[in-house]
């Protein structure tokens, strides 16, 4: 005998309770997708079609409108979009290069706010459509030189950070900027592990913060930034080891003493609070006096590292009188 | 049909050894190594020169637990195996990541206990390879046992080599680790456990 329920062959008679939310049906669908990768990723004999079947390794599609070009990093041959969206370390989405781009799918970088906090004239909140018009956006091409000894050239758009330290009105008491990264063990697969002390923190002194170098980004390649490189908003400071970096952004702390950041607490040994790039401090597990450029090839070799990854005209006076054996 | 049993097996060893490098081969045709090639060839050669030496160690345990002596026939082959996906780790190391530049090299060797470790895994490889053959076991006769005893030390060497090159995530070596301590254990049981059995069970019969 065949019931027919009436209730539910009528569209309109579901009650709304019933009907799945747009975001859950959607993100059910993007966790679908990135298992599927994750399988596709340990049978397939070529890794690039892999790639190919993954959402994230396509452009976000998304431009932005309104930025000028600078002459930063004029001449240097860029890494290529699916290199720099696909090779990162993002420890949040996973401890293997792909991970970050395979696993960042669930993320929502927007809407977004970015608190403002500590020794400020008073605490607030900005939106990152508020932060993204705090100064004219604009492209500066950077070499950016990981601890691991390799490196990348990379088209950012962002704002100098000096600019949102101005808006936040900081006080006389503050000596240093701590950033804090997003710590969302729902849309974040590596937070779920104590991989390190979540949620990553990063830190600056005062006048590295306000360095014209020092980049507040927002976007890569013409285009908002992807998942797996920071989004919405994160740190660039070109002269530093990439891990100085912090990447989305939820929280920038105005301090007095110097704060404890996540890659110095784990291993003091091996990560300092500076991580200025210098070729003459070596590292205890990596070679730091040459380095790999991404994307080279098979059969490129290395290239000497620079002395603060070659921004030292700008940036060695800020050092000035420190021992940066001591101080690395 | 043993014999053809040992055929079969060593067949399927050098299918199984030829694959990978068939992998590489084509991921580097098509220029699909990833964003930094010469990291992956690194990783996938010294993976695989891990995966030989753990196979080399598993036929002991296979041999004690089946009481059959066909195991130890296929491990040469997996050892030999080991060492060929060691050269290319190497190789990769000298050429291809720091480009014959020794001042490097030996800098990169000395100074980095990863480095260090693995390296002298490397070398301690290279007499076990080169008396692997017959006429060096009959030569050596004896001592040839003690020395291809230094796979042990390989093995921990080669694993703390991973270990240590990993900067915070360490499942991937401890996943190695945990094969390589089971391996070992099991040895250690037949050793201790199974040999002291038979020892007070020989006493008995002689008691009797």
């Amino acid at each position: 005998m065949l019931i027919r329920n009436s209730r539910h062959n009528n569209p309109a008679n579901i009650r709304s309770p019933e009907i799945t939310p747009r975001e859950v049906f959607e993100s059910r669908r993007a966790l679908l997708k990135a298992c599927g990768f994750a399988l596709l990723s340990v049978s397939t004999f070529s890794q690039k079609t892999a790639f190919a079947a993954m959402e994230g390794s396509g452009r976000t599609g998304k431009s932005i409108a309104a930025y000028r070009k600078t002459s930063y990093g004029a001449g240097e041959k860029l890494t290529s979009y699916e290199d720099v969206t696909t090779y990162n370390n993002f420890y949040e989405f996973g401890t293997d290069k792909p991970d970050p781009a395979i696993h960042s799918t669930l993320f929502k970088p927007r809407p977004w706010s970015i608190s403002i906090e500590g020794e400020v004239k008073k605490t607030k909140t900005i939106n990152i459509e508020d932060l993204m018009r705090l100064a004219p956006l604009e492209e500066r091409i950077y070499r950016h030189r990981c601890v691991e000894a390799w490196s990348m050239v990379v088209p950012w758009i962002g704002l100098p950070l000096a600019a949102l330290v101005k808006w936040a009105e900081p006080t006389g008491n503050a000596k240093f900027i701590e950033f804090i990264s997003a710590n969302d063990p729902l849309t974040m697969p590596g937070v779920r592990m104590p991989i390190l002390d979540w949620p990553y923190t990063e830190g600056l002194r005062m006048d590295e913060a306000m360095h014209p170098l020092t980049l507040l980004a927002v976007g890569l390649y013409g285009e908002i930034l992807p998942n797996q490189n920071g989004a919405p908003v994160r740190l660039v400071t070109p002269w530093k080891y990439g891990f100085k970096g912090a990447k989305s952004i939820v929280k920038i702390r105005f301090v007095e003493r110097m704060p404890i950041t996540t890659w110095a607490k784990t291993n003091p040994r091996e990560y300092g609070f500076y991580a200025n790039v210098n070729p003459n401090v070596d590292h205890p597990r990596w070679t730091q006096s040459s380095e790999k450029r991404i994307g080279a090839g098979l059969f490129a070799g290395r290239v000497k590292t620079q002395m603060f990854n070659g921004y030292a005209e700008q940036v060695a006076q800020l050092y000035a009188g420190m021992d940066l054996k001591k101080h690395f | 049909m043993v014999k053809q049993w040992i055929l079969y097996s060593k067949i399927a060893i050098w299918i199984m050894a030829f694959l990978p490098l068939l992998r590489l081969v084509w991921l580097g045709i098509h220029d699909d190594l990833g964003a930094n090639p010469v990291e992956f060839v690194e990783r996938y050669t010294g993976t695989w020169a891990l995966v030989f030496l753990l196979g080399s160690l598993t036929m002991t345990p296979v041999r004690l637990f089946t009481g059959q002596a066909w195991p130890i026939q296929l491990r040469r082959l997996l050892g030999l195996w080991m060492f060929a996906y060691v050269c290319l780790h190497v190789t990769t190391y000298i050429w291809l990541d720091y480009g014959f530049y020794w001042p490097d090299i030996v800098k990169d060797i000395v100074k980095h206990p990863y480095v260090v470790v693995g390296f002298s895994a490397f070398v301690l490889t290279i007499p076990l390879a080169a008396t692997s053959n017959q006429v060096m076991m009959r030569r050596l006769k004896g001592r040839w046992k003690k020395l291809h005893q230094l796979v042990y030390v390989i093995a921990i060497l080669a694993i703390l080599h991973f270990w240590w090159l990993v900067k915070k995530d360490v499942t991937e070596p401890f996943y190695y680790a945990a094969v390589l301590v089971f391996l070992l254990g099991i040895r250690l049981h037949f050793k201790y456990f199974k040999c002291s059995q038979s020892h007070s069970a020989s006493l008995k019969n002689q008691a009797v």
